[in-house]
């Protein structure tokens, strides 16, 4: 077990390395040149070269990375160009709004997804199943962000049973804040709920025909019990392991999610950088978004081999 | 030679059985037809098109589907929503098509090397995570604030983040074609690595990698749309089913078909890749061959 940490941890430590380089070596790609950029267009050649001196950009690309680390390491993202605030407090703001989205997105998908997948085992070959098929199919089949577009046109705008933007805080206000985020945390869970619904459907089937499922139900445990208590366990593997695997999705589903319901959110943050070539937000956004992923991604792992002791030993292949 | 023989045994005869697996599958068939229609529409979009997909008509604004002249309507310049959905198949389809292209050919010769030689897994491995470190809209962002958001970034976008899952998958099926006997028989005549993995590995493989495409499919035809919608793929004036879907979200409430056609043919497409692949998938397993 410890083995596997270590070898895990070491390995998410070489990644994030070498995806902060990447993210450097990006930013230093980007057209523009941050010091002309800075000092304004009437700047002398002196002027500029000042500023190029105190940013540091005469030095050698080796001692620019160790500093972004370093800066970076201490939570110092600089200031954005277009407001002048800084990217930390930015950051701030607005990661709390799609935190709360994607946690709620992520218990609406597990909740639908495993249910469904439950039903679609418990009733294979009838119209229960055939249902929950098809469902998933549609999940995966529609866009999210359309679904959004109509869930506002026909639940929000038609029936006014939710509203269609707007954002209250979870933390001011919980009711308000819940209701608001209800139909963009249905709309981005969609395709996640499909893809563990499939899932989990997957792996109620083939835990249903193991050996010890046979052993339990000659014991004479009731097909319920042996479901919940073989079945769900078993699954529950799969959707920790779904989840890892789309949380990519997921990141990018709340940013168009957030852009559909106007949510003042990370993804927000990120297309306003983009539009404005707000490089020092698009650099912070870019690196927080990686760093998380990989140590999302890590904990998930971990996750997985508490839950299942077979992964432990061995690492991947 | 017997190597050779060994290789496909009775292939036009497993040729034939996917074929007929295939049309008996009726989802798999609907599926099939739905793509049959859309690559149709996509391909003769400069045929069928009543107008230009940018061909604005300031005095026709707004038109109900139905209006004579403009089966789908028209959206806020007048412009044949139909025209530009067919067009905008067409991009979808094409930057689809690109996408599983770079996923292919970076991803497959990836796979076989990190599968078949252990030495180069780790070095594949760690370049695989980075590259899972970044998720497909990030990436999409870094390369349109380098060079600006265009149809090949947001192709190569979306193409970046499947490669992954494309060695993942070209490396597994590697790793188990290496232990069949035949691997070992090439083996025991002294075939070479490279050898072996071009004339049995990948053959062998192919199967699972064009599974992979049409997993790939949908997930870019889609992601096309997002990037395109949020402004960060195809440009205007080129139509995209997701510019389309922005512009109406605009208008919604006056001329909510203009929000629902465009979306009807993304998942025209999708639901067609999907129907397909799950089918294709189903009929190039044997293990599942009984199921029915």
């Amino acid at each position: 077990m410890l083995n596997y940490l270590v070898t895990r941890l070491w390995q998410s430590v070489v990644t994030l390395i070498l995806a902060s380089m990447v993210v450097f070596l990006g930013v230093r790609q980007l057209p523009g040149d941050p010091a002309l950029a800075m000092a304004g267009e009437e700047a002398t050649p002196e002027r500029v070269e000042a500023i190029r001196e105190q940013l540091g950009l005469n030095e050698s690309l080796v001692t620019q990375y160790l500093k972004f680390v370093g800066n970076m390491l201490r939570g110092d993202f600089g200031q954005s160009t277009r407001t002048g605030a800084q990217v930390t407090d930015l950051v701030a703001a607005t990661l709390p709004v799609t935190l709360w989205l994607s946690a709620y997105a992520i218990v609406v998908a597990v909740v639908v997804g495993v249910l469904l997948g439950i039903i679609a085992e418990r009733f294979r070959g009838r119209w229960p199943e055939w249902m929950a098929n098809a469902l998933a199919l549609i999940g995966l089949s529609v866009p999210n962000f359309w679904l959004g577009i109509l869930a506002i046109l026909y639940l929000a705008v038609a029936f006014g049973l939710f509203p269609a933007s707007g954002y209250v805080p979870i933390t001011q206000d919980p009711i308000q804040g819940f209701y608001h985020l209800t139909l963009p945390a249905i709309i981005l869970g969609t395709s996640l709920a499909a893809v563990i619904m499939r899932q989990t459907r997957a792996s109620m089937i083939e835990t249903m025909k193991t050996d010890f499922v046979r052993t339990a139900r000659a014991k004479g445990l009731s097909r319920q019990r042996v479901l919940v208590r073989y079945g769900l366990r078993n699954s529950l593997i799969v959707v920790v392991t779904i989840i890892g695997l789309q949380l990519g999705g997921l990141i990018s589903g709340a940013v168009v999610t957030e852009r559909i319901f106007a949510l003042p959110g990370f993804g927000k943050l990120t297309l306003d950088a983009v539009f404005t070539r707000d490089y020092p937000v698009i650099q912070a956004v870019v690196l927080l978004i990686t760093v998380g992923y990989i140590l999302i991604n890590l904990a998930v792992d971990i996750l997985y081999s508490v839950i299942n002791p077979r992964i432990r030993v061995g690492g991947k292949s | 030679m017997t190597v050779v023989e060994t290789r496909n045994p009775g292939l036009g005869s497993a040729r034939g059985r996917i074929w007929r697996s295939l049309l008996k599958s009726p989802l798999g068939l609907t599926g099939g037809i739905m793509l049959a229609i859309v690559v149709a529409l996509g391909l003769l979009a400069p045929l069928i098109a009543p107008y230009g997909p940018a061909e604005v008509h300031f005095d026709a604004p707004f038109q109900q589907p139905g209006t004579v002249g403009y089966i789908l309507g028209t959206d806020d310049l007048g412009r044949d929503i139909f025209s530009r959905m067919l067009f905008g198949i067409r991009v979808s389809l094409q930057v689809g098509i690109l996408s599983v292209l770079l996923a292919v050919v970076v991803g497959t010769p990836l796979g076989l090397l990190a599968g078949y030689w252990r030495g180069l897994d780790g070095v594949i491995s760690r370049l695989t995570d980075v590259t899972l470190a970044f998720p497909f809209l990030i990436i999409a962002v870094g390369l349109s604030a380098i060079s600006g958001p265009s149809l090949t970034n947001a192709a190569i976008a979306l193409g970046i983040a499947q490669i992954p899952t494309m060695i993942r998958v070209v490396r597994g099926e590697t790793l188990r074609i290496k232990e069949t006997d035949f691997v070992l028989g090439a083996k025991t005549m002294d075939a070479s690595g490279l050898r072996i993995i071009f004339s049995h590995v990948l053959p062998n493989a192919v199967s699972a990698i064009i599974v992979q495409a049409t997993v790939i499919m949908p997930v870019a035809v889609i992601g096309e749309a997002l990037l395109s919608f949020l402004g960060l793929g195809i440009q205007p004036p080129t139509p995209s089913l997701g510019i389309m879907l922005s512009d109406a979200q605009q208008y919604i409430s006056r001329a909510p078909t203009a929000a629902i056609f465009p979306g009807l043919a993304i998942v025209l497409i999708c639901l067609g890749f999907n129907l397909f692949g799950d089918a294709l998938r189903d009929a190039l397993d044997p293990t599942n061959s009984s199921r029915k």
